[in-house]
Parts: structure tokens; C-alpha cells; sequence
């Protein structure tokens, strides 16, 4: 268990039925992490009133059953006493924890659309591209927009292009993309306007799977390169 | 065992409450938009609270029933001749043609023992944007065939207390349809309320919005008046819930339903009260809404006046089924 100084910078109800627990208005690798650790302590707690814990990039959403007795009739008071117990309890280790997740990835040009113009932008390769962007530690900050779609923060600040100005009408599911300084992996076949660099055979959403989502809220990914005829194999 | 669709209606989809418990991996818990009339329907048929039902939208299919079969259609009131809000025993051959929504926009088509279908992630529920759950993960089409799991359960009719004639006559109170419109809606400050100007915040609560055609179980979009931004400073992604109303770049708000995104970078102006989410979602495209401003203690009164009514209509119903 590791202490932390870190306090809620406001506890904001999203109507009656949940409530936002902020950290931070802006985005902060540090914050975020804690975050991450906080929200799988509260998690650990199971309380029989908490429906969900969503933590996002500058806090966590704690949803609820704010008739639920053990709401004891202020749900957004429980929620902050909830939150102030686990941190003075101290968080779990982020090495006890959190999971670290592989993702092959080819990042030959029938799969990456993009990596051209990316790597034109960067003033770098293609190659140079695809080895920076596998050689990245990276962690997931937030799930959201779609089911399984993770944020991923930690990525090469060569590779920090900006939105491409048209989004592409549709991306297939697997396509792995980035934009600023974080990475995606899209879910399904969506339009988007991330730079496209390679693709994933895995599933990221099979709804079909005891753990539906490829990955969790706070993992830690890495990405490794595969050839063409590997990525073939590995979708079958 | 089974019924045929002879006409799918304009989105038929199996829906139950919803699976909880995803939000963090980007799952919503979609389920009934009108979880009340579906806790009703199911009750009227005597199945548990949380058993699947059609959801019908605005147009109604048409069903043709192969068996006996216990049926209960409640929310909306739909054209067609229907017994709404009751219990009614569909004989073998028999067709259920539902016309266009009269009242209200959805209605819950509830039967005996329920639909044979396996529920996917805790839930029977169809989540369209993903395709799965429900019936094959998609609204219903034209030649579908949906297997009922417990055919038998139609005895239950033999149970209710009925008139003379062999029919029940009685029928469960409608608890979220509009009496008129524009519907009022109680909304909470959302976080970003105060980014608004006075001008603004104003229009949100002033405008009679109409649900705008591109509306749909993700979200309804309200067409007015421009809502513009004091400061138009970026703002972090964020968790969303049901009922946020969320504000792009275009000044239009969305409201956000039940298959919502989990998390959104727009600015949230308002929080829908739970108790008022399931009356909106009673609007078609064209109807009209207003907000009101509320605070958690009058939301917690809507939300206890509303449970309080579905529990009376329940007793009422468990009455009528001798219990």
C-alpha cells in the first residue's frame, strides 16, 4: 500500500444517479496513474451501492444506486467518504496490479494507410516510424467512445502529429492509430481521424469473451511488430 | 413456439435493464429506454422485472403468434386496436398489427415466459452499435422467427381474475407518458454549466427544443437556438452518464440515452434527473421539451414519486393475478 497526498479537486454530481470525483482539468500522466490505482481500491471495496467505477483521464466516475442503504440517503457524500477512505488507506502498488498487455502489430503499408504521411511529417522513415512507435511503453488512460476503445498515453514525441484535417470515412476494426500524443486500437470499423500505421489481428471488443476488453483501464501496453503472413495466421 | 415478424416496424429490438458493471471497459448499460412501461409489461404477463421485451419505435411491426401466447404491451399507445396496459391471450394464428405511435414513442411487448434467447455479457438486451445481444445483435426484420422459451407459461392467463366475458378489463396506469407537450424535463447543473454565459444558460432553460430527426437510443439531438460557449478553452474527456447533455461545437445539445458513450470531450451543460430520463425518451423526432433547473433533493422526490407509482401499479397487478 502506497500513500498519496493527492485530494479531489471537486466532487461533481453527473445527475442523481453518479457523480465525477476530479484530480486534475488537465491532463497529467502523474494524476492519471493514481487515478488508475484509486479506482481498482475502490473497486476492491465492492460496495453494494456502486454500479460502476469508470476512471477517466483526470478522475474517476463513481455510478450509483443512490436509494441503495448503503447510499444512506447522500450518495454524493458516501461517494466522497468513499474516495477519502481509500486514500487514506492507502493505494495498491501499480506493480501489484496492473496488467501489462501485448499487441502485435503489422505495420506493413496495406495496413497503415497513414504511415507515409506520418513519417514525411515527422521527418523520419517509415521503418523509423514503426520502430518507435513498437519500441513505446505505453499505458491506458481511459476507455472510452466506444467499448474497448482505449486512450493510450506514452507516445514518442517525434510521432506527436496532429488530427489528420479529413477524418477517414471508415477505419477497420484492429487499426492502430495516433494523434497528438497518445495511441488508439479501434474496436470496430469506424471513421476516425487518427493517422492509420498498422493494424492488429487480435479482437479488441469480443463481447463473445469472458473478459470482453482487450484492455483495462490503467494496463500497461506494449506493441510488437509482425510481418504480413504472421498477422494473417494470427487472424485466422 | 414462436412468433413470426410479418413486418419489422421501424426499430423492434430486444431490450431488458441493461448490463452493469462495463462502464470502465466503454460498455454502457443500454437496456429499455423506458425501463418503467418494461418492468410493467413483464409484470402484466407475469414474468420477473428484468425479462426481455420488444422495444417497438414510432412504427410498430406486425407479429403473428404460431401458439397461445400471454401478451402485455405498455408505454407508448400505439394505433392498431391493441389492448394496451393489460393482459391479453393471443390465440394460435392469430396477428398483431401495430400501427403508428398515437401517444408516446415507445411501447414494451412483453411475453410469458419470455424470448429464447441467451443473454450475452449478463444481459438480453440488443446493443445495436456493438451487434450483439438480443435477437442476433439487430433489430428485428422481415421473416425473423423469435423462439419463446416457455410456451407453456401462456396458462398463466387461467390465474387472472377476469369479467364475466372471459376477458380482463382492467388495466395497469401508463406512468411516463406526456400529457401535453412541451414536456418538462428537470435538469441538474452539469460540471460545465458556468462556462456558458448568462445569454446562454438562459436559451437552455428558456428554449422549447424539439428532438431533432437524427435522434436515436444514443442520443437525442434537440433543435434550437445556438448555445454558445463564454470561453472557448478545451475541455478533457470526461465520464458521461444517462440523461448528460452535452453541447458541440455547433451549439446544439445532445441529450444522451441509453446506448450513450461512456465518456465524451464535449461540454456537459446539464444533468437529466433520472426520474424525468425515461419521459423523454416517450418523444418522437418533432416533439417538443423544456428544462427546468432541479437540485439532488427535489431529483431524489421524482425519482421516489415515480418508483412509488410503479410499485402501486405492480401490487395492482399482482392483485389481478390473485397473489
Amino acid at each position: 500500500m502506497a500513500r498519496t497526498n493527492l485530494r479531489p479537486t471537486a466532487i461533481i454530481p453527473l445527475g442523481d444517479c453518479a457523480a465525477y470525483i476530479e484530480f486534475s482539468e488537465k491532463l497529467d500522466l502523474e494524476v492519471n496513474a493514481v487515478v488508475q490505482r484509486l479506482a481498482l481500491a475502490v473497486h476492491g471495496r465492492a460496495a453494494p451501492w456502486i454500479r460502476d467505477v469508470v476512471p477517466a483521464l483526470g478522475g474517476l466516475a463513481l455510478h450509483f444506486d443512490p436509494d441503495h442503504p448503503g447510499a444512506f440517503g447522500d450518495a454524493l457524500h458516501a461517494a466522497a467518504n468513499l474516495i477519502a477512505d481509500c486514500l487514506k488507506e492507502g493505494l495498491p502498488e501499480a506493480d501489484d496490479v496492473l496488467r501489462t498487455v501485448e499487441v502485435p502489430v503489422c505495420y506493413e503499408a496495406q495496413y497503415a494507410p497513414d504511415i507515409e504521411e506520418v513519417a514525411k511529417k515527422a521527418g523520419l522513415s517509415v521503418e523509423e516510424v514503426a520502430r518507435r512507435h513498437a519500441a513505446g511503453e505505453y499505458r491506458v488512460l481511459m476507455i472510452g467512445f466506444a467499448p474497448g476503445h482505449a486512450y493510450m498515453g506514452g507516445l514518442d514525441a517525434k510521432l506527436a502529429v496532429p488530427r489528420r484535417a479529413t477524418p477517414r470515412a471508415r477505419v477497420p476494426a484492429g487499426s492502430v492509430a495516433i494523434a497528438n500524443e497518445q495511441t488508439v486500437v479501434y474496436p470496430y470499423a469506424i471513421s476516425g481521424g487518427w493517422s492509420v500505421i498498422g493494424r492488429t489481428p487480435l479482437k479488441v471488443f469480443d463481447a463473445a469473451r469472458q473478459e470482453p476488453s482487450l484492455f483495462a483501464p490503467g494496463d500497461r501496453v506494449r506493441f510488437r511488430a509482425i510481418s504480413g503472413e504472421e498477422f494473417l495466421k494470427l487472424a485466422q | 413456439m414462436s412468433i413470426r415478424v410479418l413486418r419489422p416496424g421501424l426499430l423492434t429490438t430486444l431490450q431488458d435493464h441493461g448490463r452493469h458493471g462495463l462502464q470502465h471497459v466503454g460498455l454502457c448499460p443500454g437496456g429499455a429506454m423506458d425501463p418503467m412501461a418494461l418492468s410493467l409489461a413483464n409484470a402484466l404477463v407475469g414474468n420477473p422485472r428484468d425479462e426481455a421485451a420488444l422495444e417497438i419505435t414510432v412504427i410498430g411491426p406486425e407479429l403473428a403468434f404460431e401458439e397461445d401466447t400471454l401478451v402485455a404491451v405498455c408505454g407508448a399507445e400505439f394505433q392498431g386496436g391493441f389492448p394496451h396496459n393489460r393482459p391479453v391471450l393471443a390465440p394460435a394464428g392469430s396477428r398483431f398489427n401495430v400501427g403508428r405511435a398515437a401517444r408516446g414513442a415507445r411501447a414494451y411487448v412483453a411475453v410469458a415466459g419470455g424470448f429464447a434467447v441467451d443473454p450475452v455479457l449478463g444481459s438480453r438486451s440488443t446493443y445495436l452499435p456493438g451487434a450483439f445481444g438480443g435477437f442476433q445483435g439487430r433489430a428485428l426484420r422481415h421473416g425473423d422467427v423469435l423462439p419463446l422459451r416457455d410456451p407453456a407459461a401462456a396458462g398463466r392467463f387461467a390465474q387472472l381474475k377476469k369479467t364475466r366475458d372471459g376477458t380482463v378489463k382492467w388495466s395497469a396506469p401508463p406512468l411516463t407518458l406526456p400529457d401535453r407537450e412541451p414536456v418538462l424535463i428537470h435538469v441538474l447543473e452539469g460540471q460545465h454549466y458556468g462556462s456558458f454565459d448568462g445569454n446562454a444558460q438562459r436559451m437552455f432553460l428558456d428554449t422549447v427544443w424539439r428532438i431533432a430527426p437524427d435522434s436515436n437510443r444514443m442520443g437525442f439531438r434537440l433543435a434550437g437556438p445556438a448555445l454558445v460557449r463564454a470561453k472557448d478553452d478545451e475541455i478533457l474527456s470526461g465520464p458521461t452518464a444517462l440523461g448528460t447533455v452535452q453541447v458541440p461545437a455547433n451549439g446544439a445539445p445532445i441529450a444522451l440515452m441509453a446506448d450513450h458513450q461512456t465518456t465524451g470531450g464535449y461540454p456537459r451543460i446539464a444533468e437529466i434527473a433520472s426520474a424525468d430520463v425515461a419521459r423523454l425518451a416517450q418523444l418522437a423526432p418533432g416533439g417538443t421539451v423544456h428544462f427546468a433547473r432541479c437540485d439532488l433533493g427535489i431529483a431524489a422526490e421524482l425519482r421516489h414519486h415515480m418508483s412509488e407509482r410503479l410499485e402501486a401499479a405492480l401490487r395492482g397487478i399482482a392483485w389481478n393475478y390473485g397473489q
